[in-house]
């Protein structure tokens, strides 16, 4: 299907039939908008809803919105929370149980789950998507409900004409270009007399969608402007992590002493995993009412951060912040691989835009790489052999 | 003699705040009553039934001769006692004058000082008897409340969070103040409110006391580096509801010079 329908040209003026068609299909069509300061996702209902104009400005622990000098919609870099609070609710009703005091009754959560389109995908965010696929749609561990709102979902990527400079998806190979796993892709095209989308189709769904909306052939001009824009991001990008032997650098790294140095800044606040596009980590809470009769198991997002995450049988195994840090970094960089057969991180890098304290995971790595350049550096004689709790 | 679990209800040192929580139950309260005895709560009803009582709740510091000795006679008569809000988990805004002398504060403040018996200091429940669970914040949250009182009823463990605010501030999605610029205590401060002040765009005042690990010296020093604050302003986050909470009180006064 992909490559089958040529590159495309959508007008600014045409592109609010785009989010009225999703509309009219009955999707719930979400995207970006400003919102306290922010550019956040969340549910619109036409053009007129999305930051025209607007940008941002981050850094480790800032994040600003700044007016552009031109009216660019998607004119912003990731905000806070990407589609995972969409995809993978922070809390949801697992199923509910009634009863007195001869039986009970154990009832599924039988609601049915939205059907969104997401509108302004960047490339880091879909690739995001893609590993919570991994996480959530294998056969071994799946969840029913995950997977229902994957499935019904419309995607419309937006390859990113800017980088903000805590981005690093050019390093992780995920971006600034989406090149599969959407229904639709556009690159937004801002010149002295003109504004437009290079739209690509990515299923038969963009493709009945397009049919709906006005375009016209692109040329080979339209496609280098677009293939310009997102080489521009790319170079824009400042911060970048070395994705060689990452995981024997980190399995190696166990008892450093850096960790020590980190968790001395890190408020095990669990801000980086909460943002994390691909975490995924959840505690269930059952809950009941005053008669007893009635329970409700919830699912709610957890974080390796907190000190009940690693409670066993007789207490937390993971007491130390460090240990805790580690055990981010590790699974995100490093068991990932093992275990999902990919790298867990994006390099979205949200964790070091809203690490309330500017804790940035890509120079973290350099450290423990130049470390093991440089001998001298090491601590490893200030650690008490064995594990670190 | 009822079968339904007897409750009390105590005030010490405190603003009633946490109390009028449990009457600002209004949907749950004819259930609440229907299920337990509410035995002594004179803020809602004059009728006082003696003990001894099943669970009672403790509002307010110890402050007073009469409050000390009077927590060691209300711990005999319950078998479980829950202390409520910022005042009896950490001596609340009155333990500032554990930080000052009290003989200036009462000569400050009373024109006749000989008729004030105070202590030296205010402070919480769980430094006078054994305490079976706390409930933070100024004031509690009342589904915290609820959740305690039904886990209680249903015998099992209440679900009130340890973490940090900012959990509960992802989980609702509100964008973060404190990236965004306005100082926030939310990243050392116990979850349980629903994120309630950054949720209306304001940075959390520590309201519910430190986390199960806070790591206040690091966020205060980001403060101070990214000139959000000064080390004064510092002391004061601190040592506002929960200033007497081990950990505030000793990133309070790490910032005093």
């Amino acid at each position: 299907m992909k490559d089958a329908m040529p590159a495309v040209c959508i007008d600014r003026a045409d592109f609010d039939s785009v989010i009225k068609a999703l509309a009219g299909d009955g999707y719930n069509v979400v995207g970006p908008v400003l919102r306290e300061g922010a550019i956040i996702y969340d549910e619109i209902s036409g053009v007129s809803d999305l930051p025209e104009g607007w940008g941002d400005e981050q850094e480790a622990g800032t994040y600003r919105t700044v007016k552009r000098n031109d009216k660019a919609l998607f004119g912003h870099n990731s905000g806070q929370q990407a589609w995972k609070k969409f995809l993978y609710p922070s809390r949801e009703r697992l199923w509910s149980a009634q009863g007195d005091n001869a039986e009970f009754k154990i009832e599924p959560n039988a609601e049915t789950p939205p059907k969104y389109a997401f509108v302004g995908v960047h490339a880091c965010d879909l690739r995001a998507i893609e590993i919570q696929d991994i996480v959530f749609m294998n056969p071994e561990t799946a969840d029913p409900r995950y997977g229902k709102r994957r499935e019904g979902a419309f995607i419309v990527a937006v390859n990113c004409a800017q980088s903000a400079k805590t981005c690093f998806c050019a390093a992780m190979g995920t971006g600034p270009r989406a090149e599969s796993g959407f229904d639709l892709s556009l690159t937004e095209i801002i010149e002295a007399n003109a504004h437009y989308f290079v739209a690509t189709v990515g299923s038969a769904r963009g493709e009945t969608l397009m049919q709906k909306i006005k375009s016209r052939p692109a040329t080979d001009a339209d496609l280098q402007a677009a293939a310009t824009r997102t080489e521009n991001a790319q170079k824009q990008q400042v911060r970048s992590l070395d994705r060689e032997g990452v995981k024997e650098l980190l399995f190696s790294s166990y008892s450093d002493a850096h960790w020590d140095k980190i968790a001395e800044r890190c408020l095990s606040c669990a801000n980086c995993t909460m943002v994390c596009p691909t975490c995924f980590c959840s505690k269930t809470e059952d809950t009941t009412d005053l008669s007893g009769n009635h329970a409700d198991r919830w699912r709610l997002w957890d974080s390796c951060f907190t000190v009940d995450f690693s409670y066993i049988h007789g207490g937390s195994i993971r007491k130390q912040v460090a240990s805790r840090y580690r055990q981010w970094m590790t699974h995100k960089l490093a068991s990932w691989i093992d275990q999902f057969g990919t790298s867990g991180c994006v390099g979205c890098g949200r964790c070091i835009t809203w690490c309330p304290v500017g804790i940035d995971i890509t120079e973290e790595a350099k450290v423990f790489r130049e470390e093991k350049m440089d001998p001298r550096l090491r601590g490893d004689d200030e650690v008490v052999k064995g594990t670190k709790q | 003699m009822s079968e339904k679990p007897k409750l009390a209800v105590w005030k010490f040192s405190s603003c009633d705040g946490c109390q009028l929580s449990l009457l600002d139950c209004e949907d749950e309260l004819l259930a609440i009553t229907g299920v337990i005895t509410v035995a002594n709560f004179v803020e809602a009803s004059r009728e006082v039934l003696p003990g001894p009582y099943d669970v009672s709740l403790v509002e307010g510091s110890v402050t007073t001769p009469h409050e000390k000795e009077l927590i060691q006679e209300i711990r005999k008569e319950s078998a479980i006692l829950i202390s409520i809000g910022a005042c009896a988990t950490a001596g609340g805004i009155q333990a500032l004058k554990n930080f000052a002398d009290v003989k200036d504060y009462v000569s400050a403040v009373y024109a006749h000082p000989e008729y004030i018996k105070t202590l030296a200091t205010a402070t919480a429940i769980s430094e006078h008897v054994k305490v079976d669970y706390e409930l933070r914040g100024c004031p509690i949250n009342k589904e915290q409340l609820l959740e305690v009182v039904i886990a209680l009823l249903q015998k099992r463990r209440p679900n009130i969070p340890l973490y940090s605010v900012c959990i509960e501030c992802k989980r609702r999605g509100t964008s973060c103040v404190m990236v965004k610029g306005t100082p926030c205590m939310g990243p050392v401060t116990q979850a349980g409110c629903n994120a309630l002040c950054p949720a209306h765009n304001r940075g959390c005042y520590g309201c519910f006391g430190p986390m199960e690990m806070p790591n206040g010296r690091s966020l205060g020093n980001w403060m101070i580096d990214k000139k959000m604050a000064e080390p004064k302003d510092l002391v004061r986050m601190f040592r506002t509801f929960n200033a007497d909470a081990p950990a505030f009180k000793e990133a309070g006064n790490s910032y005093e010079k």
